[in-house]
This record gives structure tokens, sequence and C-alpha cells, in this order.
């Protein structure tokens, strides 16, 4: 799995990032992170306000941190 | 483990219980907060409340406690309403639009959709990249700061209602207007072109969907502690310096050289609160102690605009998509605003 984190590298982008690593391990999914600081990229995943979070290519969240729990029921349904 | 989860108020009656409780508890406080302060400086310290060190350090306990009520209080609900507007739905609202009644829209969406200035940048790539056009997207952008909810929660706690309603009214029709003028200028030109060539991708998520009535009260809850820690040194400062000015600025000092009989008073106040970096609740108490001690009121909004609407670090994200002959004009075009609000102002309010 491929999680990407898109933001400029404000706290957000690193709360998410956070929240993110620790959601994949609970459910012990192999994950690769990649931060996306560039803007055209960032606008390029439909992406105005930051954070956003990016699985496998498709656009989950934009604008917000979410919780544990939010977080690992959304990449709960990328393994299934 | 986030505080949702600590508390587990799942159910209806435990949420809305909780929060009427805490309502309860925020309003004894505010109510509690002058005759504690008073009665704790005056019989148990023994400061004499006339004298300057008492006047000031009472100014001091007595301004922070009620500042940090105000700005919890207001963040969580503002924060808790917004949660239901988000940035997608107002550029999809506003693609598209024609100048003039966009820039209306925009102004007012300004207001009511939750955006943070870190994502100016993004955010303007995303406009102009949906059809938005360059006038419409800079009145979002200059009213969402000028007219926040922190400006509005201490215009209101410190002035009332008619200075608040004031203050909103004029930060809109500045950024109606500043918006305006810059999209008549076809400042397109200015614009670095890569925001041109940046297209759109991706399924575009409404990110205010399938939040429920926990998740938006974490939101509000997790707002306020994000801005209190962002914002509390400017806070202490401002109000540090509104305590001093309280207590020992000499009464006549700033009306004699920036009161209504200074037909530049306007003009200096935004020179120098442009390049002043602070927020709305560093910039506050300082406001009014300036007031008590008899600057008028137009030229305190106008100084507390200019340091609001425009500043240095937002400027410098906003050179990534802008040209700084963009820059300058936008901060030109959006100061001439703020001064003729200022002379407005004093020409109508008495003083």
């Amino acid at each position: 799995m491929l999680i990407k984190i898109l933001g400029p590298g404000c706290a957000n982008c690193a709360n998410l990032e956070r929240a993110a690593r620790r959601a994949a391990a609970d459910l012990g999914i192999d994950a690769q992170f990649e931060k996306v600081t560039d803007y055209p990229a960032i606008v390029g995943y439909g992406v105005m306000a930051t954070p956003g979070l990016v699985v496998d290519e498709q656009l989950v969240l934009s604008g917000r941190v979410p919780t544990a729990a939010q977080l690992r029921e959304l990449l709960a349904t990328f393994v299934g | 483990m986030t505080i949702a989860e600590r508390v587990r108020a799942r159910t209806p009656v435990r949420r809305w219980g909780a929060l009427t409780a805490a309502a309860i508890v925020w309003f004894a406080l505010y109510e509690v907060n002058e005759p504690f302060w008073t009665w704790l400086v005056k019989d148990v310290v023994g400061l004499d409340l006339t004298s300057r060190l008492g006047s000031g350090v009472l100014f001091f306990v007595y301004d922070s406690v009620k500042i940090g009520l105000l700005l919890i209080g207001i963040i969580f609900v503002v924060t808790v309403a917004r949660s239901f507007m988000n940035v997608e739905r107002t550029r999809a609202l506003l693609g598209g639009r024609r100048e003039g009644v966009g820039n209306v829209m925009a102004a007012g969406l300004g207001v009511i959709t939750p955006f943070c200035s870190c994502s100016a940048v993004p955010a303007f790539i995303g406009f102009v990249a949906g059809g938005v056009p360059i006038g419409v997207t800079m009145s979002f952008l200059i009213a969402s700061p000028l007219v926040n909810e922190v400006a509005i929660a201490l215009l209101f706690g410190m002035f009332g209602l008619g200075a608040t309603v004031l203050y909103a009214t004029a930060g809109l029709v500045v950024a109606v207007l500043a918006g305006f003028v810059l999209g008549r200028l076809h400042v397109e030109r200015w614009v670095e072109p890569f925001v041109f060539e940046t297209r759109l991708g991706g399924r575009l998520i409404d990110s205010s969907l399938a939040l429920s009535w926990d998740d938006r009260i974490q939101m509000g809850v997790e707002e306020v502690v994000t801005i209190l820690r962002r914002i509390w040194p400017y806070l202490l400062i401002g109000i540090g310096v509104g305590a001093a000015i309280h207590g020992w600025a000499p009464e006549d000092f700033f009306t004699r050289y920036a009161g209504a009989d200074n037909p530049f008073a306007v003009l200096i106040a935004v020179a120098v609160g442009i390049p002043l970096y602070s927020n709305a609740a560093g910039v506050m108490p300082l406001v009014q102690a300036l007031y008590d001690k008899g600057m008028p009121m137009g030229t305190l909004l106008a100084f507390m605009m200019a340091v609001v609407a425009l500043s240095l670090p937002e400027m410098i994200l906003l050179r990534r998509v802008l040209k700084p002959r963009l820059i300058a004009t936008f901060i030109g075009v959006t100061g001439v605003g703020i001064v003729a609000v200022g002379y407005l102002f004093n020409a109508v309010i008495p003083s």
C-alpha cells in the first residue's frame, strides 16, 4: 500500500502522517509513506485544503486530521 | 487516543448533557471573572486599584481570562457551525461566476468557509484552475482572515455588538472592492504561469460529508486547542503592552499624536499595521488600551484590519503563485481600502 501525505509541511501534515503510520501499524498493513509537498502535484489530486491523504493514488481525505479510529476504518477498506 | 475516544459521549443524552454542562461552566466563569480578580488584587494583595500598578495588574489578569474564555467559546461554536461548509463546496459555488456578484459571494463565503491561511496556495491554484476569476479568488482570500472568528470574538467581548457589526461589514466591503479592483486591473499577467497549467485532477471529495456530531464536536475542541496554542504568546504580549499603556502612558499621549485632529493618523496606523505580524488576538488588547486613552475607533479598526489582513508570512507564501508586482498591488489596493474605511468611521462615529 502506498500512502501519500499531501501538504507543504505544516503541523497538520505531520499530525496526519503520524496518525496514518499508527493506524497502518495497528492494522498490520505494510505501507510505504511518501510526502507530496509540490503545490501543482497537491492540487493535481484535487486538494485545496491541506493536509490531504492519498491511498494507492486515490484521494480519501482533505482539510482535516481524522481520529485514529477513522483512519483505521478508512485504511481497512483498502485491505479487504 | 483522541478526546472523543476518551470521553465516549456516544449517546445523544450524554453528548448534549456534556455540552450543556460545559456551557454553564463557561458562563459561570465569565461572570465571576471580574469580581474575583478585583477581590484578589484589591483585598488580598492590597493594591490600590486607582494606582498605576494596581490598575495595570488588574487589567492584565482580568483581560487574559476574559479573552481566553471568549476565544474558547466562540472558536468552538464557529468551528462546529463551519464544519457544514468546506473549500470544495465554496469553489463549486464560485466557479464561472461573473465579477461583481462573484466578489460579493466570495467575500461572504470567505467568512463562513473553514479555511486556514496555510492552505492559501493550494486554494488559490484550485480556484483559478476551477474557473474562478482571479479577482473573485482574491476577495475570498482577503475576507477569510479579515473577518475571522477570533477578531469577531474579541471585538464583541470588548466593544459590544455595534463595533463588531461595523468591523465585519467594513471587512466585507474592503474584500469585495479590493478583489473587484484587482480583477479590473487584469492582474492575470502577474500570476505565475504554472497556476494556469495546473489541472484539477482526482475525484474531489466533500470533506464535510460523513461527519457525525461527535466528529464536529471533537473538531471544535481540537480547533480551540490548536488556535490557543498558536496565539497565546501574541495574546500575552498584547495584553502586557496593553496593561503597560493602561497604567503608564500619559493620558493625552496618543490623542495628541494620533487623535481625531491628526489628519494622517489613519494613514500612519495602517502603515504601521501592515508589516506588524500579529493576529487579532495580539492586537485586540492594544486596541482596547488605546481606545481607553482616547484614540478614535476608526483609526483603531483600520490599524487592526491592516495587521490582520496583510501579513508578511502570508505574502511570502503567496509569492509561490503571485509575482511581486501583484503582491505589491494586492497590498496597495487592500491598504487603500482599509485607510478609506478608517477615515469613514472617524467621520461617522462621534468620539
